[in-house]
């Protein structure tokens, strides 16, 4: 029988394997940083062709003349997070507090596995709705509304899809950081003759304001990095967008348009680097200050 | 013989189809300590937050019964439930501080009320806290979170806090469970002190604490009042088999 082989086989498969699941863990650990020391490689050429300041403040993007600004992309990428965060902003806290304090448990039952088949829709999804509804709804409506005139592929489109698919990624970590606000407190603060809402805005959102804040955070740097569903609805023109309403380039959608394409151009592909390089930046330390505050937070309770 | 604070008339509860509180009969007297006695998951702490309606939170519960506070159902009231919870104020296990400095954390409730400005709350913030037995050890620090306390002086400071509302009655859900002895014995003298004012109900499943400070004791097991008696006639005079064997360590 096979199982019954000797123990020498046995004890040379168990080393073989736990070397296996070993190596496998390490690879994971090891993945974030080979990535980010081969952007670091790249885009070692351009650091050394222009300044830092230069790469990060000028707006002058002429490829072909080796002149590379970022500061109209780095510029439309915090618009469009901006906007998404802070569209998306009141929609969560207030549905999350609705879930966890307001509704029953059969509804929050309900919601939570939609909330993650909103989480699991594919980005391109977002991108093609953003394009049917969102842009015309930029261009015909909102912008003339505001005095403006836009195609609506605009920053502002990008921010509205962005906040939407923001949306159930946010919520499930408010949701997650309401819990952990003991019952014992909500008690405490209704014993005292408070009511419901008293006790959420004086007790529970202050109690819970760092996790709300790195909520955000998290939300933020997926935001920041979203690059599809933006990318199809943003526009894609190289300056700095005087209004929200004009068309801009965040940074994902740089690097997706362009990698490959322009190669023969030379430093093209370094400045593109260092473009990864910096969103890896960004993203990486709001996810670790965030992450670390809501461990903090939760190791409290 | 004294008035009757509270008077828990035949009351019963259910969490969807487990019944938690079967036909409970309890007469709480004026200015006493009323120990509620029972091994864990009796219904003590149930029955507590039914009294103060906190229980309405938890949407599945059903209640029938009556419990009269001064003449009037609580369960009924067409008051505003935030003026019953008022008339009460609640202990809990672990203390609960408000993510606020001390001095807010006894303003909370007052300005709940409508009292407001530093200048009105001040007086009732150092009478409150000197009537917890704290003012001594935080009138230095009024400002600093409540957090920085040690968590004996945090429950004190929740004492003061619930004293601050003006209760009539303080509801204490095994109160000294989570502190060190001596704070413990601070927040048992605070109760002896306390019942010529206020009238005192207690859970507990410490016999030693229940025999120290109780007037009155009520037994309560799987939801079932077994026996209320005072504090002598209880530990001396056990009407009860079941009270017997627990005061004899049978089982908790």
């Amino acid at each position: 029988m096979a199982l019954c082989t000797n123990y020498k086989t046995r004890k040379l498969k168990d080393q073989l394997v736990s070397l296996w699941i070993r190596f496998m863990v390490l690879l994971v650990v090891a993945l974030p940083l080979i990535i980010a020391f081969s952007l670091f490689y790249k885009s070692w050429l351009i650091l050394g062709h222009s300044s830092l300041s230069e790469l990060l403040f000028s707006s002058v993007w002429r490829p072909l003349a080796g002149k590379f600004g970022f500061f109209p992309f780095i510029i439309s990428s915090v618009w469009v997070t901006f906007i998404g965060l802070m569209l998306t902003a009141p929609i969560c806290l207030l549905s999350a507090i609705f879930l966890t304090y307001y509704g029953s448990r059969h509804l929050l039952r309900f919601m939570q596995p939609v909330i993650d088949i909103l989480a699991g829709i594919p980005s391109v999804i977002y991108g093609v709705w953003g394009i049917l509804v969102i842009v015309p709804a930029v261009g015909k409506y909102l912008a003339p509304m505001f005095g403006y005139e836009s195609s609506g592929f605009s920053i502002m489109a990008g921010g509205i899809v962005l906040s939407v698919m923001l949306i159930p990624f946010v919520l499930n970590i408010l949701i997650e950081i309401f819990r952990t606000v003991h019952h014992d407190l909500f008690d405490a603060s209704l014993s005292l003759g408070a009511t419901k809402w008293q006790t959420i805005k004086h007790v529970v959102l202050r109690k819970s304001f760092a996790g709300i804040v790195s909520a955000f955070g998290l939300g933020l740097s997926r935001a920041f990095g979203e690059t599809i569903a933006v990318l199809m609805v943003v526009g894609n023109v190289v300056g700095v967008p005087e209004n929200l309403f004009q068309p801009g380039y965040p940074l994902p959608a740089l690097i997706a348009n362009n990698y490959g394409e322009m190669l023969s151009i030379p430093m093209f592909d370094s400045a593109l680097m260092f473009a990864a390089l910096l969103l890896m930046v960004v993203v990486v330390v709001f996810n670790i200050i965030s992450r670390r505050t809501i461990i903090y937070l939760e190791s409290k309770h | 013989m004294e008035d009757t604070k509270i008077s828990i008339q035949n009351l019963n509860l259910w969490f969807g189809k487990l019944k938690i509180l079967n036909e409970i009969n309890i007469e709480i007297p004026e200015n006493k300590v009323t120990v509620i006695l029972g091994p864990s998951g009796c219904g003590k702490t149930t029955l507590m937050r039914t009294m103060n309606r906190l229980v309405d939170l938890q949407g599945e519960a059903r209640i029938s019964g009556k419990i009269m506070l001064d003449g009037e159902d609580i369960l009924n009231t067409k008051r505003d439930i935030t003026l019953v919870r008022q008339k009460m104020g609640l202990l809990s296990q672990r203390p609960t501080t408000l993510p606020m400095s001390i001095f807010n954390n006894v303003a909370y409730g007052l300005r709940l009320k409508g009292i407001r400005g530093r200048k009105k709350l001040w007086p009732h913030v150092e009478k409150h806290l000197i009537e917890a037995n704290l003012w001594d050890e935080v009138k230095d620090r009024l400002h600093d979170p409540a957090s920085r306390l040690s968590i004996g002086q945090q429950q004190r400071l929740c004492l003061a806090r619930g004293l601050a509302v003006n209760p009539e009655i303080i509801l204490a859900d095994e109160p000294t469970s989570a502190l060190d002895p001596i704070s413990a014995a601070v927040i048992e003298n605070q109760f002896y002190k306390l019942k010529e004012n206020y009238t005192i109900v207690l859970v507990t499943h410490i016999m030693r604490q229940a025999r120290r400070i109780a007037d009155n004791v009520v037994f309560m097991y799987l939801g079932d009042v077994i026996e209320q008696a005072p504090v002598d006639e209880f530990f001396n005079n056990p009407q009860h088999k079941m009270t017997r064997e627990y005061l004899r360590g049978a089982f908790y």
